[in-house]
C-alpha cells in the first residue's frame, strides 16, 4: 500500500491555496462520460479515500435503517440492570435496563444529523464570511479578518459550555447552534487565503471588463473554482462537529432524553459501568465513535489530494 | 517595527472583543437577566422574592440603567479586580476560588503540554529523517490511527484499567491520603500519583498534532533548493536533517503550540471533570450544573485572556525567530 504522503513528499508540496484547474482536468479526463462532479472523481480514485467513504455508507445505512436494525427501541427499559453482554443483549444493558446495542445504533442518527446539519451550517458562514472579506479586501476585509482571528484563538469549548449554560432550552438544535457559531473561522481564514490568489486571474478580470457585478463574479466565477476548498471544509466542520457533540452530550449539556453516544459515555460512566464490570456500555460508544472518525479521516487523505495535486493517486 | 506594534494592537482588540463578549453573553437572552438567573434558581413555579432580585442586580454588576451604563458599571468593576462572589463557595470571592484551582490546571497542562511538543516535534522530525521508511510509516499511521480515538473515553479506558481494575493509580482528585496542600514531600508525591492518569490521556493523543505537522514541514524543507545544495556540498545527512531541516521546520509549530492551547484548555475541561481534578475546567462544569454565573462567567474571562496572552507572546517569539514575517507584515 502507498501511502499519499510517500508519494507526495518526495516533490517540494506548494502551500496555501488549492489547485483547482486541476479538478477540472480530471473532471474532464475521468468523468465527462458519466457527469460525476471532479472532486467526486479524485476522492474515489483513493483507495483510503474510497475505503473511508464505504465505511460512512455503512454508518449512514445504520442510522437510516435503524429501527430495522436494532433489536429493541433505545429507551425501552424492561430488562435486567448492568448485565454483561449476552445472546439477547450484544453489548449487555444499562444500569436502568436498556438495551446497549439497540442505543449504539440509534446513536449513529445523532452524529451523523449534528455532523451534517452543523457541517453545512458552519460552511454556509465560513464561505460566505471568507469570500466577501477576500474579495472585498479594504476596510471590510479587515473587520472580517478580526472575527476571523478572534474566532481562532477563543477556547471553543469553554466558549460552548458557557453559552449552552445560558440558553433556556437543552437540545440537539442547541448543540447545533453552539458547534456553528464556534466552529466556522478556520474554515473562513482558508477560503479567505484562496479567494485571495483567484481575485486576480484573468478570467476574473475578464468578467469584470464584461461588465458583471461583484455579487455575480464570486457566484459565478469564483465559487465553482472553490468547490474542493468547500468540500475540504464541509469535512472538518462535520468531524468538528461530531467530536463536539460527543464532548458535550459526555459533560451532561446535551439532551439526556436524546440517544447519542457521547450521552452514553455520560450515563455509562455515571452510572457505575466501571464497578459493576458492564465494561461493554463504556467501550462500545467510545469505539464506534472511533470508527466514524476513522472514516472520515480516511476520507481526509483523498480531500488532502484535492487541495494538493502531489497527493493524487492516479 | 511595524509587526510587533501590529501584534499588539490586534491582542489588545482582541482583549476588548473578549472583555465585551463576556459582557455581552449572559444578556443575550430575552428579558431581564436577573429575573432569567433568579428565575432559574428558584424553579419556574415559585414566586420571585423582590430582594432576592435586588441581590441578584447587584451581583450583575449593573443595578439600573441601560446597557451603555451597564458596560460601563461593568468595565469599572473590572478594573478593580471585582468579579462578584461565588454562589457555590460562598461566602468566598470568585477570584478566591479561582486563585486555588489555576496552579493545578496551569501545572497539569504545562508539563503535559511541553512534553507534548518535544515528543511530537522529536518523533516528527525522525519520520521526515527516515521518510519512507518502515520506521516513518509506523509513526505517521500510528499517530493518524490514535488520533482518532476520542480522548475522554481513553481517560475512562485508563480509570478503569489502571484505577479500579488494577489499583496501580487514584481514581481521582488532587491530593488525598492524609495530605494537605503545601510545600512538602507528602503532598507533592501524592499529587503527583493523582495526577498520572490525567497526564497520561493528554500525553496519548498530545504529540500527535505536533508529529504529523512537524514530518510534513521537514520533508518540504528538505526539498528545497537551499538542502538540495547542501547535500551537492557534501554534508551529512544528519546535519543536513538538523540545521537546514528541523530547523526552519520548527516555526510553524512555535504559532501552532499557542493557536492549540485553546482547544487544549477545552480538552482540560473533560479530562479535569472525568478525574474530579480541582482545577479551572472542572470548576466551569460545577459552575455551570450549579448555576453560579459569576463564577462561570469569570472562568471563561479568565481562560479566553490566558488564551490571548499566549497568542501574544508566541507572536512576538516568532516575530524574533522568523524576520521574514516581520518584513511582510510591514511592507
Amino acid at each position: 500500500m502507498t501511502t499519499p504522503s510517500s508519494t507526495s513528499m518526495t516533490a517540494p508540496a506548494p502551500t496555501g491555496a488549492g489547485d483547482t484547474e486541476g479538478v477540472r482536468v480530471a473532471a474532464i479526463a475521468a468523468g465527462r462520460s458519466n457527469r460525476l462532479p471532479g472532486w467526486f472523481v479524485i476522492l474515489w480514485r483513493n483507495g483510503k479515500c474510497r475505503f473511508g467513504l464505504w465505511m460512512l455508507l455503512a454508518f449512514v445505512l445504520v442510522a437510516v435503517f435503524a429501527p430495522v436494525i436494532a433489536p429493541y427501541g433505545p429507551r425501552v427499559d424492561d430488562f435486567g440492570l448492568s448485565e454483561g453482554p449476552t445472546g439477547a443483549h450484544w453489548l449487555g444493558t444499562t444500569a436502568r435496563g436498556e438495551d446497549v446495542f439497540s442505543q449504539i445504533v440509534y446513536g449513529a442518527r445523532t452524529s451523523l444529523l449534528v455532523g451534517t446539519v452543523a457541517g453545512v451550517l458552519s460552511t454556509i458562514v465560513a464561505t460566505a464570511v471568507g469570500l466577501t472579506a477576500g474579495y472585498l479586501q479594504g476596510t471590510v476585509d479587515e473587520v472580517l479578518s478580526f472575527f476571523i482571528n478572534l474566532g481562532l484563538v477563543v477556547p471553543v469549548l469553554p466558549l460552548m459550555i458557557t453559552l449552552a449554560a445560558y440558553s433556556p432550552v437543552k437540545g440537539l438544535g442547541l448543540i447545533i447552534a453552539v458547534i456553528t457559531v464556534t466552529g466556522w473561522a478556520f474554515g473562513a481564514r482558508i477560503k479567505r487565503a484562496q479567494i485571495i490568489t483567484l481575485r486576480t486571474r484573468d478570467y476574473v478580470t475578464a468578467a469584470k471588463f464584461a461588465g458583471d457585478g461583484t455579487a455575480r463574479i464570486i457566484a459565478y466565477e469564483i465559487a465553482p473554482n472553490m468547490m474542493s476548498l468547500i468540500v475540504v471544509g464541509f469535512m472538518g466542520s462535520a468531524l468538528g462537529a461530531i467530536g463536539a457533540e460527543a464532548g458535550l452530550a459526555f459533560l451532561g449539556l446535551g439532551d439526556p432524553a436524546t440517544t447519542s453516544w457521547g450521552t452514553m459515555l455520560n450515563q455509562a460512566s455515571m452510572g457505575g459501568a466501571m464497578t459493576t464490570g458492564q465494561w461493554a456500555w463504556l467501550v462500545a460508544p467510545g469505539i464506534v465513535l472511533a470508527l466514524l472518525i476513522t472514516a472520515f479521516t480516511l476520507i481526509n487523505f483523498g480531500v488532502d489530494a484535492l487541495s494538493n495535486p502531489h497527493l493524487r493517486e492516479d | 517595527m511595524t509587526y510587533f506594534v501590529r501584534r499588539a494592537g490586534f491582542f489588545l482588540a482582541t482583549l476588548w472583543a473578549a472583555v465585551t463578549l463576556n459582557f455581552l453573553i449572559p444578556r443575550l437572552q430575552p428579558g431581564d437577566p436577573a429575573q432569567a438567573i433568579l428565575s432559574r434558581l428558584t424553579g419556574k413555579s415559585q414566586a420571585v422574592d423582590p430582594a432576592q432580585l435586588e441581590a441578584v442586580r447587584k451581583m450583575l454588576g449593573a443595578p439600573d440603567g441601560n446597557l451603555l451604563a451597564q458596560y460601563g458599571d461593568y468595565l469599572g468593576a473590572l478594573a478593580h479586580g471585582q468579579f462578584g462572589i461565588s454562589y457555590t463557595y460562598y461566602p468566598y470571592t470568585v477570584t478566591d476560588v479561582i486563585g486555588d484551582a489555576i496552579p493545578w490546571t496551569l501545572v497539569l497542562v504545562g508539563v503535559t503540554q511541553i512534553l507534548s511538543f518535544f515528543i511530537g516535534t522529536v518523533l516528527g522530525a525522525w519520520a521526515a529523517y527516515r521518510r519512507n521508511t518502515r520506521a516513518d510509516s509506523w509513526i505517521t499511521l500510528g499517530s493518524t490511527f490514535v488520533g482518532t480515538l476520542p480522548f475522554f473515553w481513553l481517560a475512562l479506558l485508563l480509570i478503569f484499567v489502571f484505577a479500579i481494575t488494577l489499583r496501580w493509580f487514584p481514581d481521582g482528585g488532587g491530593y488525598g491520603g492524609g495530605s494537605q496542600p503545601g510545600w512538602n514531600w507528602l503532598f507533592f508525591s501524592d499529587a503527583f500519583q493523582h495526577s498520572v492518569l490525567p497526564g497520561l490521556s493528554l500525553l496519548i493523543t498530545g504529540p500527535i498534532g505536533w508529529i504529523l505537522g512537524m514530518r510534513n514541514n521537514m520533508v518540504q524543507t528538505l526539498g528545497e533548493d537551499y538542502a538540495r545544495l547542501a547535500r551537492a556540498k557534501g554534508l551529512s545527512r544528519r546535519r543536513i536533517a538538523l540545521t537546514y531541516g528541523a530547523r526552519i521546520a520548527i516555526l510553524p509549530n512555535v504559532t501552532g503550540f499557542a493557536i492549540a492551547l485553546g482547544s487544549i484548555l477545552g480538552g482540560t475541561v473533560l479530562v479535569e471533570t472525568i478525574f474530579n481534578y480541582p482545577g479551572m475546567g472542572r470548576l466551569l462544569l460545577e459552575a455551570v450544573s450549579n448555576k453560579d454565573f459569576p463564577l462561570m462567567q469569570t472562568l471563561f474571562l479568565f481562560t479566553t485572556v490566558g488564551v490571548l496572552i499566549a497568542n501574544f507572546l508566541a507572536d512576538v517569539a516568532y516575530g524574533f525567530l522568523d524576520p521574514r514575517v516581520r518584513r511582510t507584515e510591514a511592507a
